[in-house]
This record gives C-alpha cells, sequence and structure tokens, in this order.
C-alpha cells in the first residue's frame, strides 16, 4: 500500500485551512498597514515560489523575472490609463500577455545555457524597462499615476479597495503555493523533481526536457505577470524603474529563496517567514540592512547549501508538502 | 558626418567593453564560473582608484601601480575563501554567492561613498583629441583604452599559450582531476586565474573612472555590457570578444544618434539580434 | 630493502553512501610488478584512485616509503612518486603532445624519463609532439598517457586497463615496450581486464571481488579455475 500524505501533513493542511481563513479575515480585525504587510508577503510568497519552480526544479536560474512583473504592472496600467478599464479586469489579461510574451522571450534565451541564461533574461528585462520608458503616453521614464476615476472602479468605498486588492494578492500567495504543489504530483512534476535530481539522467530516461522547461517557464511568467498586476493596483503609480526593479523582484526573491531552501516547496515560505521578520527589525539601518542579506545568502550557500527548510529537513524528516509516495507497511505482509 | 563620428565613437568605447569582457570570458574558460559582480567588482575598483588618488595625489593612471597588484590579491582571496568552496557541477551555488556579492559590494560602496557620483581626473588626457576627418575626432583616452584592450588580449593569449601557468588554466580548465594528478594545486589554479581576471578588472574600472562619472549602482549595467560583447563575439575567443564589444558599440552609438533615450537600447536590441541569429555568436570556439 | 615499498591496509573507500572497497589490505615491494585483476566494478579503478588520492572519502591506511599518504590530496600524492595513468588515458585536449608530457614532468623530481627519452621509446611521437593530444590514434594517446605519467619520475607507476578500446596490434605494441619501462626498477600497478596478459607481464597478482581481496599471491602457483573462481565469486 502506498500512501502520499503522513499525519503530519494531514495536520498541516489543518492548520493551513485556519490560516486561510483567519488571513482573508484580516480587513476586519486588522488595519490598512496590516493589509498591506500581509498583502506583501503574500506577493512576495508568490514571487519566491515561482523562481524557485524555475530554478530548484527546471533549473532555469532567472534573473529576469522582473521583465513580467513589470510586463503584468504595465498592461493594467494601460488598459486602465488608456482604455479606461476597470483595473480589476486588467489583472488576468496581464498573465495572458505575460504568458503569451514569455514564448518568443523563451526562444531567444534558451539559446544560453545556465549562467549565461541567467545573465540573458536579466537584458530582456532591460529591454522591456527601456522600451517602456519611451513611452510617453505611459509617463515615459519618471512614471505616471492612475486616475482616480478608474481606481474607483475596483470600488468607490476605500474598505472594499484595499480589501479586494488584499484578497487578490492573498489569493496570488496561497495560490502559487498550491499550483506548485500541484504541479508537482502531477507527470510534469515528476519531470520536474527528475530534472532537478540529474538533468542527464532524466534526458536518458525519456523526459522531455524542453518541452518541460518551456512548459513552466511559459506558466511562471504568467503567474509573475499576476502579480505585477496586483503590484500595479496596490501602488495606483507606475514607472519603468519600479515596476521592473531587479532589486525588488529579483534580488529580494533570490534571498528569501536561497535562505528558506531551493528546491523544496517548504523553503519559500520559511525564506519569506524570515525575510519579513529581518525587515521590521532591521529595516532603519537601510542599505547595511541589504547588505547583511546578502552576506547571510553567502552563508546559507557556503555552509548550508539547501537553506534552512533543508537543514531542518535533514535533521527531521518531515514533509509539510509530500509529493512522493511512501510504502507502507502492510500488516499482512510478514 | 555625425553618423561616421558616431560609428568611430562606437568602435572605441568597444574597446572598454572588450576589457569589461575579457576578466568574464577568462573565468568562464576556465572555471565555468559566471560572476555576477564583475561588473560591481568594476565599479569597486574604479572606487579603489580614487581613494588612492586622494591618499597619494598620484594620477589615476599612475595609480595602477597600486590598484592593478592589490586587486590581484583581492581576487586571489575571494577566489580561495569563496568561490572555491562552492564550485563544482551545481551552477546554483557559485551564481547565487556571485549575486549575494553583488548585492554587497553595491550597498557596501554606498555606505562609504554615499550615492554621489564620483570621478577620476586625468587632466589633460580627458579632453585631448586628434581630428582624423571634419567632425569626427579621436579622443586619446578612447585610443589608450582601445589600445589597453587589446594590449590585455595579447597579454592573456600569450599567457595561456606560451606559458607553464597558462598551461595550467588550461590543464585544469580540461580535467581538474587529472589536473592534480600532474601536480597541479586546482584550488590555487583558480585563484591564480582570479587574480588575472581582478587585474584586468582593475584596468577596466580606472579606465571607466576616467571616462565618466561612477556610482554604487553602475556595475549591473557594465556587467550586462561585458556580457553582450563576450557573446556577440563568440565563447572561448577573446579577439571575438573585441569584435563583440566594437559591434555593442557601435549599435549603441547609432542608437544614441536617433535619439539619446535609445543608446543602450540600441545594444540590448543588436545583442538579441546576434543571439537570434547566431546563438554561438560571430566567431564561436568553444562549446558553452 | 626489508620495508614494503606500499603498504595498504584495511582501506575502505566510499562514493556516496556506496562502499567500492571493503577492508582490502596488502603490501608490495619495491620492483614488484602486481597485477591487479578482478570482474567490472570490483573496485580496481577504486584501488587506484584511493592511493593516489582522488578519492578522499576512505578508511584505513596507506603508507608509502614509510610515509602515511592516507589523507593527501592528488598533487601531494604525486610530488612523493606515485604516478597514475588513468583508465581512458584522459589526456587533456587542450594541450599539445609535448605540453601533455611537460606538465607531467612540473612536478620537478628527479630521474631517468625526459622528454628525449620518452621521444626514445616512443618514436612516433616525436613527430607528432606539436599536434593537439586528442588528434592522435588511440595506441598513441595511450603512449602520451604513459609517458606523461613517467615524466613524473615515479617509484610507483599505477596503469589502469592500458588497453581499453585499443585493437590486439596496438595492444600487443604497448606490452612488448613494458619491459623498458619496468626494467628501470620500477614498481608497477597493472590493471588489465585481459587476465592472460596481465598475470604474463606481472610478478604476482590480486584479485578483487565486490571491494575485498578474493585471491593474491604468484601466478604460478594458482590454477585457471582457482583464479576464475576469486574473480568471478561462483
Amino acid at each position: 500500500m502506498i500512501a502520499r500524505s503522513t499525519r503530519l501533513s494531514q495536520a498541516a493542511v489543518v492548520i493551513a485551512l485556519l490560516l486561510v481563513a483567519g488571513l482573508a479575515a484580516a480587513p476586519w480585525w486588522g488595519d490598512v498597514a496590516t493589509e498591506r504587510l500581509f498583502g506583501e508577503f503574500m506577493i512576495y510568497l508568490a514571487l519566491a515560489t515561482l523562481w524557485n519552480l524555475l530554478a530548484g526544479y527546471a533549473g532555469l536560474v532567472s534573473v529576469g523575472q522582473q521583465a513580467y512583473v513589470g510586463l503584468g504592472a504595465y498592461v493594467v496600467f494601460s488598459l486602465a490609463l488608456l482604455a479606461d478599464w476597470n483595473p480589476l479586469y486588467a489583472v488576468p489579461v496581464a498573465g495572458l500577455v505575460c504568458a503569451a510574451m514569455a514564448w518568443p522571450v523563451s526562444r531567444l534565451v534558451f539559446r544560453l545555457q545556465g549562467p549565461y541564461f541567467a545573465i540573458g533574461s536579466w537584458v530582456v528585462a532591460e529591454v522591456f524597462r527601456l522600451s517602456f520608458a519611451q513611452v510617453q503616453a505611459l509617463g515615459g521614464g519618471s512614471g505616471k499615476s492612475m486616475p482616480a476615476g478608474v481606481i474607483k472602479l475596483i470600488s468607490a468605498n476605500k474598505f472594499w479597495r484595499e480589501a479586494t486588492i488584499y484578497w487578490l494578492a492573498l489569493g496570488l500567495g496561497i495560490g502559487a503555493v498550491i499550483f506548485a504543489y500541484m504541479l508537482l504530483r502531477t507527470r510534469v512534476g515528476l519531470a520536474l523533481t527528475a530534472i532537478r535530481d540529474s538533468e542527464t539522467a532524466s534526458v536518458s530516461l525519456g523526459v522531455r526536457i524542453e518541452r518541460v522547461k518551456l512548459a513552466v517557464y511559459v506558466m511562471v511568467a504568467g503567474l509573475t505577470g499576476l502579480v505585477g498586476a496586483v503590484f500595479a493596483l496596490q501602488k495606483i503609480r507606475i514607472s519603468p524603474d519600479a515596476a521592473f526593479s531587479v532589486n525588488d523582484w529579483t534580488a529580494n526573491v533570490i534571498f528569501i529563496v536561497v535562505i528558506g531552501g531551493i528546491g523544496s516547496i517548504e523553503g519559500p515560505i520559511v525564506g519569506a517567514l524570515i525575510y519579513f521578520a529581518l525587515r521590521e527589525t532591521l529595516s532603519d539601518l537601510g542599505s547595511v540592512y541589504l547588505l547583511i542579506l546578502g552576506a547571510l545568502a553567502i552563508l546559507v550557500m557556503l555552509a548550508a547549501p539547501r537553506g534552512v527548510w533543508g537543514a531542518l529537513q535533514s535533521r527531521f524528516p518531515v514533509s509539510l508538502f509530500p509529493t512522493g509516495y511512501r510504502v507502507l507497511k502492510s500488516k499482512s505482509a510478514e | 558626418m555625425e553618423w561616421v563620428n558616431a560609428v568611430v565613437q562606437g568602435v572605441l568605447v568597444g574597446g572598454l567593453y572588450a576589457l569589461f569582457a575579457a576578466g568574464l570570458s577568462l573565468i568562464f574558460g576556465v572555471m565555468r564560473l559566471v560572476n555576477i559582480a564583475h561588473g560591481d567588482l568594476i565599479v569597486a575598483a574604479a572606487y579603489l582608484a580614487w581613494v588612492i588618488v586622494q591618499a597619494t595625489g598620484l594620477s589615476p593612471l599612475a595609480s595602477l601601480i597600486l590598484v592593478i597588484p592589490l586587486w590581484a590579491a583581492v581576487g586571489y582571496l575571494l577566489q580561495l575563501g569563496v568561490f572555491n568552496r562552492v564550485l563544482g557541477r551545481d551552477i546554483l551555488p557559485p551564481l547565487l554567492v556571485s549575486f549575494g556579492l553583488s548585492v554587497i559590494i553595491q550597498n557596501g560602496l554606498l555606505t562609504i561613498f554615499t550615492v554621489n557620483s564620483h570621478k577620476l581626473n586625468e587632466g589633460a588626457l580627458e579632453t585631448g583629441s586628434f581630428e582624423i576627418l571634419p567632425g569626427v575626432a579621436i579622443g586619446y583616452l578612447p585610443l589608450m583604452t582601445f589600445a589597453a584592450a587589446v594590449g590585455v588580449i595579447l597579454a592573456l593569449q600569450w599567457t595561456f599559450y606560451h606559458t607553464a601557468l597558462g598551461r595550467a588554466f588550461r590543464a585544469t580548465s580540461d580535467d581538474p582531476e587529472i589536473a592534480s594528478l600532474m601536480g597541479l594545486d586546482t584550488r590555487r589554479v583558480y585563484a591564480a586565474a582570479m587574480a588575472l581576471c581582478f587585474a584586468v578588472i582593475a584596468l577596466a574600472g580606472v579606465f571607466l573612472g576616467i571616462r565618466s562619472n561612477f556610482d554604487p549602482f553602475m556595475g549591473p549595467g557594465r556587467l550586462l555590457f561585458g556580457f553582450e560583447a563576450v557573446i556577440i563575439g563568440g565563447l572561448g575567443n577573446l579577439w571575438g570578444t573585441l569584435v563583440g564589444g566594437v559591434v555593442l558599440g557601435v549599435a549603441q552609438g547609432l542608437g544614441a544618434e536617433v535619439d539619446p533615450g535609445w543608446q543602450v537600447l540600441a545594444g540590448h536590441l543588436a545583442f538579441l539580434a546576434v543571439l537570434a541569429a547566431k546563438p554561438r555568436g560571430l566567431f564561436p570556439r568553444m562549446a558553452a | 630493502m626489508s620495508e614494503p615499498l606500499l603498504s595498504v591496509e584495511a582501506l575502505e573507500a566510499f562514493y556516496g553512501d556506496a562502499r567500492a572497497l571493503d577492508g582490502v589490505g596488502f603490501t608490495l615491494a619495491r620492483g614488484e610488478t602486481l597485477a591487479l585483476i578482478g570482474a567490472n566494478g570490483a573496485g580496481k579503478s577504486t584501488l587506484l584512485k584511493s592511493i593516489c588520492g582522488l578519492l578522499a572519502s576512505k578508511t584505513g591506511r596507506i603508507a608509502f616509503a614509510g610515509q602515511e599518504i592516507t589523507r593527501l590530496t592528488a598533487d601531494a600524492v604525486v610530488k612523493l612518486g606515485i604516478a597514475l595513468v588513468p583508465e581512458g588515458r584522459r589526456l587533456f585536449p587542450s594541450l599539445s603532445v609535448e605540453e601533455n608530457l611537460t606538465l607531467g614532468g612540473q612536478v620537478g623530481r628527479k630521474g631517468p624519463w625526459s622528454p628525449a627519452a620518452l621521444f626514445d621509446l616512443f618514436p612516433i611521437l616525436k613527430e607528432k609532439r606539436h599536434q593537439p593530444s586528442t588528434s592522435l590514434s588511440g595506441g598513441q594517446q595511450q603512449m602520451v598517457a604513459i609517458g606523461r605519467a613517467l615524466m613524473s619520475n615515479p617509484d610507483l607507476l599505477m596503469l589502469d586497463e592500458l588497453s581499453l578500446g585499443l585493437a590486439p596490434v596496438v595492444i600487443k605494441d604497448i606490452y612488448d615496450l613494458l619491459p623498458q619501462i619496468t626494467g628501470r626498477g620500477l614498481t608497477v600497478i597493472l590493471v588489465e581486464q585481459d587476465v592472460t596478459r596481465a598475470l604474463a607481464s606481472a610478478n604476482r597478482f590480486l584479485c578483487l571481488q565486490e571491494g575485498r581481496v578474493s585471491l593474491t599471491g604468484l601466478p604460478r602457483e594458482h590454477t585457471r579455475a582457482a583464479i576464475t573462481h576469486a574473480y568471478f565469486g561462483t
């Protein structure tokens, strides 16, 4: 008999459901600042989970995901500013546009191997940033704010507006984790785990590596675009430097995943918690805080390459999101 | 005639880009490492030169006597202490470590020197030039930079193919296990390669600092230019890297002629075009 | 000289968690040629790698010329006088024939071997000295690999599967040259799939089976059947 879940993971599901319910109720028990903090946490959780799928599983180390964050943000912004759309409806469009854009981009950057792919993806992000900086209708290099009338389309009432945006972020964060978890349980996921463990071996076993990588890259791009869209709703003002910032959307995300643990679903969650805890306590140090973060990432890579979660797992073999199967001892086996 | 001038200036700045790229190419050739902090190290070298110039009164070019060996020593220690511990079959650890290093350098420079830009002043050399055509002037500094790039490439080629050190580089790059059977301590071979790379970085940093203002966040841009020069030129070919730098410089120059805001973008687009048409670069010599 | 040149005691070697050598022990006197035989996966290459320091994950004791070398890395071991001709030759493709040889000599040990001496032994290499090493035929590459190892003027030479991938005529040529190499008092460990050839070239043999010594001694003292049994463990 084989089973997937363990007692611990089943317990984790129950706890998680309670937690999600509590978080969803935040607009009522918390204030706007709380909603914004949690919303930001969820956004980073989503980005980290997605980056982990790309780098930790598909072997695609991208330093250019900010391309899709910015593109998603600009899609929402453009539709709202130039076509008077309700920004909420623009969100799914942002995701689709990013997924569609990922296909031709992949045809270019997939020609580069390993670390060169990383920098190549960065160049693409820079092309997006510089291109949008040329579009005067969208504010050019200095950016623009969304007109108040359009913002009100989300909801005329500030409470519901903040709550809606918050729930979107919450949905993205949780959705990304669920997406990663479900993906890794499918055949594609099995292929990804095989690629993570050994690319050469999986090729010899018939895994269509290029197909799998493309599929994951496109899906992740689309979801990353959704993150950018929600970011646009939150900020209301957009500029190329902010939308396509490598520091905000890639450096922080990489640190989260590295410190939390690459190659596991729990890693990005742990990493995001640590990151935000550090930020709350150290934020007044300014750039020294970023310095500490960078040093921490290096230390983790040197001492515990599988991150905090990986280190925990080697001591206590737990898995909150089990993706493999275990063989159960059956009573009649002996 | 402005277009001719744009091309000429683009060719000359290609020398600077080749200087950025030479170190990247060297390190990837010897140990398959791409150092994301490469651009930040170039900028940091410019800051180091600035400090030395302030402290000793030497001119920036004269300060190279100190900057180059100092920076080479830093590179040697960095490889021994940090990169050697993460080199291996997995590309992720070295990439992420160099990414962390990049953030540390940028924020370290910011903390020490503030966000204001600095500059290295070489006096008359910076502004002097001679005309080769009406409206087309060749500056002494850009010409020197280009000559330095050619010199560096010649020196690296000679080192690689005519010295015992270069032989050690090639052997270790081919097969680190068997290289150790030849009595080579691969950790020190890698450290020596990184030291050499840092020497080139120091040279690039000083020329960058004389040519333009620099600030703590200029690093990534320089990394991208160096990287693009390498890819356009073709992996494993230092002369190709020089050509790549020139192509990039010319593309940027032509873009700037159309609209100053298009300068960097034009370079990126040229890079993507080469990537689309000739994925292995214009003059590839080794498998990626 | 009563002290053995090489002594291996209770050697266990690991690839990750997998144990490849399980308590191997033997000694080697100066001037002996030891044939190391065994089926694929028995641990022959692992044993050579352990001795020359390429495999760090091991327990037990290895001593060479009275000095313990168990914890030394390969670059330190070769300086003490052990050289390995690795399985599959593994020449440096970026180096010419001559560069491969001079690199082998950069350890700087004194002795009879030099590029000139090697070109006497393998005249064909003199012709091809500036060619990229991997452009040579299999047999010629094997000569370069042997020459490269000899350039370090070792006291112990280990040869891993000389005949791998070579035509019988070529193998014979190389083995005919062996006495000229070993004749200068060199101690040799010879790993060879071809058991007959291995036993004919050596004065002692050691048979490994699943990481353990299954039989050792002088070739003429054991029957074919006994050796086959030790080889396969049937």
